[in-house]
C-alpha cells in the first residue's frame, strides 16, 4: 500500500475540487449569458457559431491541453504568466474545455423554451436583461444539466491537466492523474479506491441536479 | 376623444408574405375596439405590432403621438401596453407570483394591489397554488390579474375566451368591461367570435385576408354593415 498516498489523498480530493470548481464557475460566469444571448439572438452568423460550439463539445482534451501548453510555455504568448505546470494553468485547460458544454447546451434549453414566454415576458414591461434572466429561470432545468454535464466532463479529464499540470505531488496532483500514476506503478487498489471516490463525486453531482429537477 | 394609436400605411410581411397591409387605422383612448375575423386574417399580427413586439415591414406606427420602433420602442411607452395572449403563458411558480411578475420587473413591491386584483378575478383561494396546474379559465384569469396589476394604459387581448366555458368567458368579459369602465383603460381586443365583440366592444372593424374592410361602431357594424363581406361574416355565411 502507498502509505503516502492515504496521507495526501485529501489533498487529492481537494485540489480537483478546486481545479473543477474554479474551472466550472468560470465557464458558468462566461458561457451560461453567452449562450443565453446566442439562444435569444437573430444574427445571421448564429449557424456558425452554433457549428464551432457543437464542435468544441467534441474537442479532445489533450489537444486543448497541447494548446493551452503552448500558451503557457516560456516561449509562449502568455509565458510570462508563469502559470504552466500550476493549477491556474489546470483551470484555464478545464475551463476551455467546458466552456462549449456549458454555452452551446444553455442555447439549446434556451430555444427550447416556448416562443411565446419571451413574448409574454416582453408584453409585460421586460427589459432585455430581465428578459434573459428570465428565459434562463424558465430553461434552468437544462442550464443545470448543461453545467452538471460540464462537471463531469472536466472532473473526469486527464490528458490535458496532466500535460499543463504535470503530476507534481502536493501541488498539481489531482484524482485522474493519480490513477493514472498508481495504475502505471502496479498499485492497483489505491487507483480503485481514487476511481470509487471520482466516481462518487459525480454521482453527487447528479444527485444534485436530480434534486433541482424534482423541486421543480 | 385623443388618438391613442396612429397606424398609417402599415404593412407586415414574413418571408415575402403580407400578412397585414392596413392604410390607416386609430385606436381612441378609452374605447374597447373588438377587431374580428376569421383565422389568418392578421389579427394577432396587429396586436404584436401594437404591443411593439414587432417593427412593421413597411409603414409608421405612432403612440400618443410618438413614433414607435417596434422592440426599440423605449421602455416607458412600452409599460403602458400589455398583452393578455389566447394560450396563457405563465411561469412556474404559484399563481400569486404569476400576477405580482410585471410589478416586480418594475421594481414595485405593492401586496395590497396583488392581493385585490386576485380576488376581483377569484383566485384569492388559489394565490399559493402552482398557476400551471390550474384548469384553462382560472390561467387565463391570471394570465388577465397579471396584465392588469400593472395598470395598463391600453390591453391587448389575443382571443381570451377562447375555448373557455360560459362561466369563465363571462366572468372575464366583466372584468375587462369593469377596467375599461373604471380606469379608462384603452382596449383593443381580436377574436373570431363576432357575439363577443358585440357585447363588448364600442367600435368594431373586420379584418380580412389582413386588410380593414370595415369599422365602424358597434351598433352599426352589426347591425347595417356597410360592406356585403361584413354581413356574410356576421352572419356566419361567410366560408373562408
Amino acid at each position: 500500500m502507498n502509505d503516502s498516498l492515504y496521507a495526501g489523498l485529501l489533498d487529492i480530493v481537494l485540489l480537483s475540487l478546486r481545479v473543477t470548481g474554479t474551472a466550472l464557475a468560470i465557464c458558468t460566469a462566461v458561457g451560461v449569458p453567452i449562450g443565453a444571448v446566442l439562444g435569444l439572438s437573430r444574427i445571421r452568423a448564429r449557424r456558425l457559431v452554433t457549428a464551432l460550439l457543437y464542435t468544441g463539445m467534441g474537442l479532445p482534451p489533450v489537444v486543448v491541453g497541447l494548446f493551452v501548453y503552448l500558451l503557457l510555455s516560456r516561449s509562449g504568448p502568455l509565458g510570462f504568466l508563469g502559470w504552466l505546470f500550476t493549477p491556474r494553468a489546470m483551470i484555464l485547460a478545464q475551463a476551455i474545455i467546458a466552456f462549449p458544454l456549458v454555452a452551446g447546451l444553455t442555447m439549446a434549453a434556451v430555444q427550447s423554451v416556448d416562443p411565446a414566454f419571451r413574448q409574454q415576458v416582453r408584453a409585460l414591461g421586460a427589459t432585455r436583461l430581465q428578459e434573459i434572466w428570465a428565459l434562463l429561470r424558465e430553461a434552468r432545468l437544462g442550464v443545470v444539466a448543461a453545467i452538471v454535464a460540464a462537471f463531469g466532463s472536466i472532473i473526469s479529464e486527464v490528458g490535458a491537466v496532466m500535460l499543463v499540470g504535470g503530476n507534481i505531488a502536493g501541488k498539481t496532483r489531482v484524482l485522474t492523474t493519480a490513477i493514472v500514476l498508481n495504475t502505471r506503478q502496479g498499485e492497483f487498489i489505491p487507483a480503485i479506491i481514487l476511481g470509487v471516490l471520482l466516481l462518487l463525486l459525480a454521482f453527487l453531482a447528479n444527485v444534485a441536479l436530480l434534486r433541482l429537477q424534482g423541486r421543480n | 376623444m385623443p388618438t391613442v394609436y396612429r397606424l398609417e400605411s402599415v404593412r407586415q410581411s414574413y418571408g415575402g408574405r403580407t400578412v397585414l397591409d392596413l392604410d390607416r387605422l386609430e385606436v381612441r383612448a378609452g374605447e374597447i375596439l373588438g377587431v374580428v375575423g376569421p383565422s389568418g386574417s392578421g389579427k394577432s399580427t396587429l396586436l404584436r405590432l401594437l404591443n411593439f413586439l414587432e417593427h412593421p415591414t413597411e409603414g409608421r406606427l405612432f403612440f400618443h403621438g410618438q413614433a414607435a420602433d417596434g422592440e426599440r420602442t423605449s421602455l416607458a411607452l412600452r409599460r403602458q401596453v400589455t398583452s393578455v395572449f389566447q394560450h396563457p403563458v405563465l411561469q412556474r411558480a404559484s399563481v400569486r407570483a404569476n400576477v405580482s411578475y410585471g410589478l416586480r420587473l418594475r421594481g414595485i413591491r405593492e401586496d395590497a394591489q396583488v392581493r385585490g386584483l386576485l380576488e376581483r378575478v377569484g383566485l384569492a383561494e388559489l394565490s399559493h397554488s402552482p398557476a400551471r396546474q390550474l384548469s384553462g379559465g382560472e390561467k387565463q384569469r391570471v394570465a388577465l390579474a397579471r396584465a392588469l396589476v400593472i395598470r395598463p394604459r391600453v390591453l391587448l387581448l389575443d382571443e381570451p375566451t377562447a375555448n373557455l366555458d360560459p362561466y369563465n368567458v363571462g366572468l372575464i368579459e366583466q372584468i375587462v368591461r369593469d377596467e375599461n369602465r373604471e380606469n379608462g383603460t384603452t382596449v383593443v381586443l381580436v377574436t373570431h367570435n363576432v357575439f363577443q365583440a358585440h357585447r363588448l366592444a364600442h367600435r368594431t372593424g373586420l379584418l380580412l385576408n389582413g386588410r380593414l374592410v370595415e369599422l365602424s361602431d358597434t351598433a352599426s357594424f352589426f347591425g347595417s354593415p356597410a360592406d356585403p363581406r361584413t354581413a356574410a361574416f356576421i352572419s356566419g355565411e361567410m366560408v373562408y
